[in-house]
């Protein structure tokens, strides 16, 4: 894997574990500007951990995570994200008492620090461009809706939305469409690269349905019992013996 | 309608020293009171509740306390800034270590923090008076000073303007992007840190200015009484803002005047009837209070009209059946 590009964010020789079980053994990875990459591997191969390595959540034993020259390990959540980091969740994390356009206002008004105390949330300048980004998520039509009673692929896109208010320069997203009627799966992927490109943010997600992997990654990395077993064009990682034997199993 | 009901109330508690004199110390302590409530009432939004806030209430009767007797009678005004002063920067003190903690653990940390003066106000006699507490000598106003008769009337329109500006001061916060974030800190903190923001943060910001409202209200109590006691931060008088805020309801801030009216009310009355056992009076009526109205006296409307329909559906029925 050689590249011209610097890479937006490295990490190097991660290594983390939980009493005896090795999340992380020597996880080297660069994410380059622009791409989508997925990330796949049987449970427990430590596919999470690395996210939450990465957004600050964890801090592991040994190892780097630069970006732009800086190094994330040891900064909290927030400070990450203040750099350009946003994170989705498997299980979406929303303001469920709030309204979606809320939950968007919110995560601007921190972006902007707009901490003006007589300024109702709601006439936040940043209010058209939540809107826009909601429209960009197919959500635009639920924004007065509370959070709360969203079915789960909204609840996944409004979560992404969430996290792209943070304008992110890189999003992680922690099996997008898990949780999701079969049915409704590719139609939400369909949105969900869609905004991205159009917010040209550069994204990693963690992937367990194969064809959604061949279908949108531009480049898949290969994770096994803490180490990436290997990395390349969708095409020709999933067509590896080994990965198949592994992960996707035949 | 709900903005003219507002506006028709705040305008006859503010004709109430003309329309009914005898009620003036009964409000005069409501307002003191409520002050410390609506602290209570903002951490309640972030799901938190303190068993200590008697000692921002205690901190606002002993500045009045120590001033006064320094400077022979201060001044209202500028005991009204060495309160919002000693009140904000203790609360951002004890806040610091509060704030990271949630639940029992907020609770149980501020009311450990509340003894603790509690026991210092007892033990250091030469300094603090004791149990008998210290006088609050009666301060002028704008240089003016007054007779006792007077300066009920004063001390009225203080803690009355205070509950307005309290009051209004609340609902812009929690309309704000600060106030949201403070409910969203209720909800999911997760999600907070990775928007951004401090879950920690964004609750001492909203302590220290509840510390603030709890030492204005302080400063009201102790004005009116003319004593500052240790009693102020004992757990049970923090328990009290803590039983008012919820017997008001977390809706809105007129859940909490309505509260705090309801309890001094049930109190007095209580204590008319039975000096003895007031207390059992009171308990009565409020566990009487919380099964019918779980949300607070807030739901009191919504629960009436529930009733309502009920009733005029049972009415209903009956007249069919005997058709």
């Amino acid at each position: 894997m050689s590249r011209n590009t610097t890479p937006l964010l490295s990490a190097r020789g991660i290594k983390i574990s939980f009493g005896g079980v090795i999340a992380a053994d020597g996880i080297d990875l660069d994410i380059f500007p622009g791409e989508m990459l997925a990330i796949i591997g049987p449970n427990g191969a430590g596919k999470t951990t690395f996210l939450n390595v990465c957004t600050g959540y964890l801090k592991p034993q040994a190892g780097s995570v630069r970006m732009g020259g800086a190094e994330l390990l040891g900064m909290a959540p927030r400070a990450i994200t203040r750099l350009g980091v946003a994170r989705a969740f498997q299980i979406p994390q929303l303001f469920v008492e709030h309204t979606v356009l809320e939950n968007m206002l919110l995560s601007a008004a921190v972006r902007e620090r707009a901490w003006n105390p007589f300024r109702n949330l709601h006439a936040l300048p940043q209010r058209d461009e939540m809107m826009e980004l909601l429209r960009l998520v197919d959500c635009a039509d639920i924004a007065e809706r509370s959070a709360h009673e969203l079915p789960e692929g909204q609840r996944k896109l409004v979560d992404i939305a969430i996290a792209l208010a943070q304008r992110p320069k890189l999003l992680l997203m922690d099996e997008p469409t898990s949780g999701v009627a079969s049915s409704d799966k590719f139609g939400i992927m369909e949105i969900l690269i869609d905004a991205l490109r159009k917010a040209q943010v550069t994204s990693v997600f963690v992937e367990h349905d194969m064809e959604m992997v061949t279908r949108y990654a531009s480049r898949v990395a290969v994770w096994s019992e803490g180490r990436i077993q290997m990395q390349g064009e969708p095409a020709h990682v999933m067509n590896d013996p080994e990965v198949i034997r592994t992960v996707i199993g035949g | 309608m709900k903005r003219l009901l507002v506006i028709a109330l705040v305008v006859v508690l503010a004709l109430l020293p003309v329309l009914s004199a005898g009620n003036v110390t009964f409000a005069t302590t409501v307002y003191a009171k409520m002050l410390a409530v609506l602290g209570i009432f903002l951490l309640l939004q972030a799901g938190q509740v303190s068993f200590g806030h008697g000692m921002y209430f205690a901190a606002g009767a002993y500045t009045a306390a120590y001033m006064g007797q320094a400077m022979g009678g201060a001044d209202i005004l500028l005991l009204l800034l060495a309160v919002i002063a000693i009140s904000g920067l203790s609360g951002l003190i004890v806040g610091l270590f509060v704030s990271r903690y949630r639940y029992i653990f907020f609770a149980m940390l501020n009311l450990a923090f509340s003894m603790a003066v509690f026991a210092l106000l007892e033990k250091l006699f030469h300094l603090t008076g004791g149990t008998d507490g210290l006088r609050v000598p009666r301060p002028t106003l704008l240089g003016e000073s007054f007779s006792r008769a007077q300066f009920d009337i004063v001390i009225y329109y203080f803690s009355f303007i205070m509950v307005v500006l309290g009051s209004l001061g609340i609902w812009l916060y929690l309309r704000s992007p600060l106030g949201q974030a403070l409910k969203a800190v209720k909800v999911n903190e997760t999600r907070l840190e990775y928007i951004g923001l401090s879950a920690n943060r964004t609750i001492l910001i909203a302590y220290v200015f509840s510390a603030v409202l709890a030492g204005i209200g302080g400063l009201a109590f102790g004005l009116q009484q003319g004593l500052a006691v240790p009693e102020l931060t004992f757990w049970t008088r923090s328990g009290e803002f803590v039983f008012i805020a919820v017997l008001g309801g977390v809706g809105n801030v007129i859940g909490v005047f309505a509260g705090t009216v309801v309890f001094q009310a049930v109190r007095f009355v209580a204590a008319a009837l039975l000096d003895d056992a007031w207390q059992l009076i009171l308990g009565i009526v409020l566990i009487g209070i919380i099964l019918v109205v779980p949300a607070g006296l807030i739901g009191l409307p919504a629960r009436l009209m529930e009733l309502g329909r009920a009733i005029r559906k049972r009415r209903f029925l009956a007249g069919r059946e005997q058709e």
